[in-house]
């Protein structure tokens, strides 16, 4: 990925952020409150949006917002705003320091974040943030072309936008982050079948959408005229984007508070080897392939976390408060406060292996390829086992060879299980799905995946 | 704002386009909540801007801003446009909409009680009290209590001469108790998962909730499960209270009977719709005594799916989707009822917000009340009956089905004879909607609002109603959530 330099966007440079805090901060010191936090961005996207072989819907939208943090002798509220005029900004800090008034002081609120300095990560593309709607039409008209040749219907997007936040307060702290993204996704419908893929990336040079296009169109045509099978344990290959919007969902767990309120599946496991020897998972933003911004919600600089090394559970990420209720140090990956949820993992990385997905489909005599998971939802929150759908492109794999499409299983899997049954794992990528954040994680060969019904399609 | 409204519209008319509506929207938030005797949130939030939708050339074109100048509004309506004329370059046809008329109206949502007149320290102390309730069971090792509070005000501006000025207000409130021992989480929420209950009103929700009351219940029950016996595998007739009935309504009927899903404009994230158009008229959807409507109006009721006017400025209808079982309708857009030859949309395009282009949604889809007593409901010689939603799945066409429970019990001869935990069920949507065998009449009919239904690409969240009151289900599987 070629380097970007830009390290801000006129969209809201680091002066007009500055700006914005210190009309906040005369307007927080007007009403008597010293200690103010200010969350401020903006951001221009659009999306071509495209099925039937048509452009259908194209948007663009472009904005900014502010959202005011007051503290208030142990007490503190947030108020938000779009209106970033200065009666805007100071109706907004007159917001937060009234409802902040209201409520009775919490011994244990923190004060303010310190200043702190962060590692660079330029993820701004000037390229990126100056695509315009014919230049994402003309993408989607010669993407649509591919799957029209193959006798198909496309459905999908083409999305790019900017983005800009920064975070400010009365204690020094100063954080500024600009990025870009594109995203490619499509579907590729044919007859009784259909192929999907996606990718995304901060700089739009990485996507090629008539690549994209065709792999979709070719998943469609491989798996036409789908057998059902009978539901049960299969041995599966899950290609990224399955990991990541199923593995993925284990992310949330790795958090301080949701140990403190019981109500991970970690809960009483922290240090215990749950998962293969082969599983390592870590929470690295600065990893050349993620996205985002090298501090939380606070402006605590993000620090690289081994959540899983070789089957072990070794750590969780930690806010300001959950970290000082443990004793911990902040991992800078908490959430603007006051929230519920403390912290999470924002970055997952989970470590590849050197197999190809070819090659564990080669080492596989009867099993299941799985393009794409759907509707995944938690069944059971300590055995974390989660429900969904495969969807287009399931493909059975016999005596190491794709030999068909298949209809569509509902499974009902045990992510505990699933990670201690992973039998090969390939190079990393970034993965984007539908269901969680993107993440950066292999490819997977997997053991005794639990099929439990199947679908009419 | 009316004036914002216009200008903006006559920005876009100007350029010669062939359609234009202007949405300005004005929304304020509040939510309010707790957690273990602390606070979880504590926000107030405030989201002014307008959308330029505009139709040229035969394709679309959107644009949005939040800079409201007049330099700000000419060039959401330059990009507007340049962006239709950019999507014509892949187009196979031209848009067309089905007739519409002119409306000027100003229209506010029935309101006792102002929901931002309360002040936020009563919000707190009643959280706090319900918090504490739940916490004096020491069994509950988590509490959590909330509730949000919407204003949203929107001109509407159409170049067929429409101006329709609508604010809406709604609010919702609701708590759960969660409990960890020996390595198992169990949860029960009240009056419902999904935040609790959500409806078109003001303060007033909150008060008639009682929430305090419930409170002890409802962390006995959570505790109570731990000592459960496991909800059994097999084939049941299945009873479900009509918060899990109503998200039945919107995962199964609600979701597929979408034109957009069917026409495949949503084919790339949210799936498509196994009700082809085929289906209509001729499909036997349920059995004979399922009748579902898809009903905007207030007369309906106060849900979340209640307006004047759907975002395209068309007023709020009434629409017969299941009648006496048979399939007989489908939601629809303009532009969707023009492409299937209807004479004029039924009114379910609205959108997230003033960022974001309409979409059809789900307005209020509901089954009506049957004509079966409570005890007729419940009077299975064996069958399971399950409350309140804890997960949900149903795959891109809508045709599987899985849904799980927080608490269950096992029904014999009418009477529940012990509690289950775990409790889920599964099924295709045309065999369970069949197997109706009992819906209880309309004192037991509840309008549930679920705020969170996602869709569209940006994906779009909204909320949705769903009335229904308890309904049995016969052999219906049960138990594979767990299974294998």
């Amino acid at each position: 990925m070629p380097v970007s330099n830009v390290r801000e966007t006129p969209l809201l440079t680091q002066k007009r952020a500055e700006e914005i805090f210190t009309a906040a901060a005369a307007a927080a010191r007007a009403l008597g409150v010293r200690d103010v936090e200010v969350l401020t961005g903006a951001g221009a996207n659009a999306l071509t949006r495209f099925a039937n072989n048509t452009i259908h819907q194209n948007v663009a939208e472009r904005s900014g917002y502010l959202s005011v943090r007051a503290l208030v002798d142990g007490r503190t509220a947030r108020a938000s705003t779009n209106r970033l005029d200065l009666e805007g900004i100071r109706h907004a800090v007159e917001q937060a320091v009234t409802v902040a008034k209201l409520q009775a002081p919490d011994p244990e609120l923190l004060p303010l974040a310190e200043s702190a300095s962060y590692a660079d990560t330029p993820r701004h593309f000037a390229r990126t943030a100056a695509l315009t709607p014919g230049d994402r039409a003309k993408a989607v008209k010669e993407a649509i072309a591919a799957v029209e040749a193959a006798a198909q219907t496309a459905a999908g997007i083409y999305a790019t936008g900017e983005s800009v936040l920064a975070i400010l307060n009365t204690n020094g702290v100063s954080a500024y982050h600009a990025e870009t993204m594109a995203v490619f996704s499509i579907t590729a419908l044919a007859k009784d079948s259909s192929g999907w893929a996606k990718k995304s990336s901060c700089d739009a040079g990485d996507l090629n959408p008539l690549e994209i296009a065709e792999a979709a169109a070719l998943k469609a045509a491989n798996s036409r005229g789908p057998a059902e099978i009978a539901p049960g344990r299969y041995t599966v290959v899950l290609e990224p984007s399955a990991v990541l919007d199923l593995v993925g969902q284990i992310s949330g767990d790795f958090s301080a508070t949701a140990l403190r309120d019981e109500r991970s599946f970690l809960t009483g496991r922290l240090g215990a080897k749950l998962f293969g020897e082969n599983i390592s998972v870590y929470d690295d933003v600065y990893h050349a392939r993620q996205s985002g911004s090298p501090f939380d919600g606070e402006g605590v600089p993000r620090q690289r976390v081994a959540l899983v090394e070789n089957g072990v559970v070794r750590n969780v990420v930690y806010s300001r408060q959950a970290a000082a209720h443990a004793g911990a140090k902040p991992t800078g990956h908490g959430f603007p406060v006051p929230n519920e949820y403390g912290e999470a993992p924002a970055n997952i990385v989970i470590a590849g292996g050197e197999s190809s997905v070819e090659q564990m489909i080669a080492s596989t005599e009867r099993g299941v390829l799985v393009t794409r998971l759907w509707y995944i939802r938690e069944v059971d929150p300590y055995q974390k086992i989660m429900t969904g759908m495969t969807r287009d492109g399931t493909f059975l794999i016999e005596k190491g060879k794709l030999t068909r499409g298949l209809k569509n299983f509902r499974f009902n899997q045990n992510l505990i299980e699933l990670l201690s049954n992973v039998e090969e794992l390939s190079p990393v990528s970034r993965a984007s799905g539908e269901e969680m954040f993107d993440m950066v994680v292999p490819a997977m060969k997997v053991r005794d995946f639990n099929f439990t019904e199947v679908t009419r399609f | 704002m009316k004036e914002l409204a216009v200008n903006a519209l006559d920005a876009a008319v100007r350029r010669g386009i062939s359609y234009a509506d202007v949405r300005f929207i004005e929304t304020e938030d509040r939510h309010v909540s707790t957690k273990n005797g602390k606070i979880g949130e504590l926000s107030n939030s405030v989201s002014v801007g307008l959308g330029i939708r505009v139709l040229d050339r035969g394709s679309w074109g959107f644009a949005a801003t939040d800079n409201l100048t007049a330099d700000g509004i000419e060039t959401a309506a330059k990009l507007a446009v340049e962006i239709a004329r950019a999507s014509a370059v892949a187009k196979k046809q031209d848009v067309t909409l089905a007739p519409e008329g002119k409306y000027e109206v100003q229209w506010t949502s029935p309101v006792r009680v102002d929901p931002f007149s309360v002040p936020v320290d009563q919000n707190l102390a009643l959280l706090y009290s319900v918090d504490l309730e739940l916490r004096r069971n020491p069994g509950v090792t988590l509490a959590e209590a909330g509730m949000m509070f919407t204003r949203n005000r929107q001109i509407f501006a159409s170049s067929l001469g429409s101006l329709i000025d609508q604010t809406r207000y709604t609010s919702g409130a609701g708590f759960a108790a969660h409990s960890f021992r020996n390595g198992e989480i169990q949860k029960r929420s009240y009056p419902n998962s999904f935040g609790g209950q959500h409806q078109l009103k003001g303060y007033e929700l909150v008060e008639e909730l009682k929430l305090l009351e419930n409170a002890p219940r409802v962390a006995e029950e959570a505790v109570a499960l731990h000592s459960a016996d496991q909800c059994p595998e097999g084939r049941f007739d299945l009873i479900l209270d009509s918060s899990q009935l109503g998200l039945q309504i919107h995962e199964s009927i609600g979701h597929p009977i979408e034109l957009d899903r069917v026409l495949g404009t949503e084919a790339n994230y949210a799936g498509m719709s196994f009700l082809t158009l085929d289906k209509l008229n001729k499909l036997q959807y349920a059995s004979e005594i399922v009748n579902v409507v898809c009903d905007a109006r207030l007369e309906h009721g106060p849900g979340l799916g209640t307006f004047a006017f759907d975002d395209e400025g068309v007023p709020a209808h009434s629409t017969d989707i299941i009648r006496d079982g048979h399939f007989v309708g489908y939601m629809t857009s303009r532009e969707t009822a023009a492409a299937v030859g209807e004479k004029r949309s039924n009114g379910t395009m609205r959108a997230d917000g003033w960022a974001r282009i309409p979409l059809i949604r789900m307005t209020n889809v509901s089954l009506k009340p049957g004509a079966q007593t409570h005890e007729e409901v419940f009077g299975a010689d064996h069958g399971i009956y399950m409350e309140t939603n804890k997960s949900w799945s149903i795959d891109d066409k809508r045709y599987n089905f899985q849904f799980g429970c927080e608490i269950g019990w096992e029904i014999k001869n009418g009477k529940r004879v012990r509690m289950l935990k775990n409790p889920s069920y599964s099924g295709i949507t045309t065999e369970f909607w069949n197997s109706c065998a009992a819906i209880a009449g309309p004192e037991h009919w509840t309008l549930w609002g679920t705020p969170n239904c996602g869709k569209g690409q940006p994906e779009q969240v909204m909320g949705t109603g769903h009335g229904a009151s308890p309904a049995r289900f016969r052999n219906i599987k049960i138990g594979s959530a767990y299974a294998g």
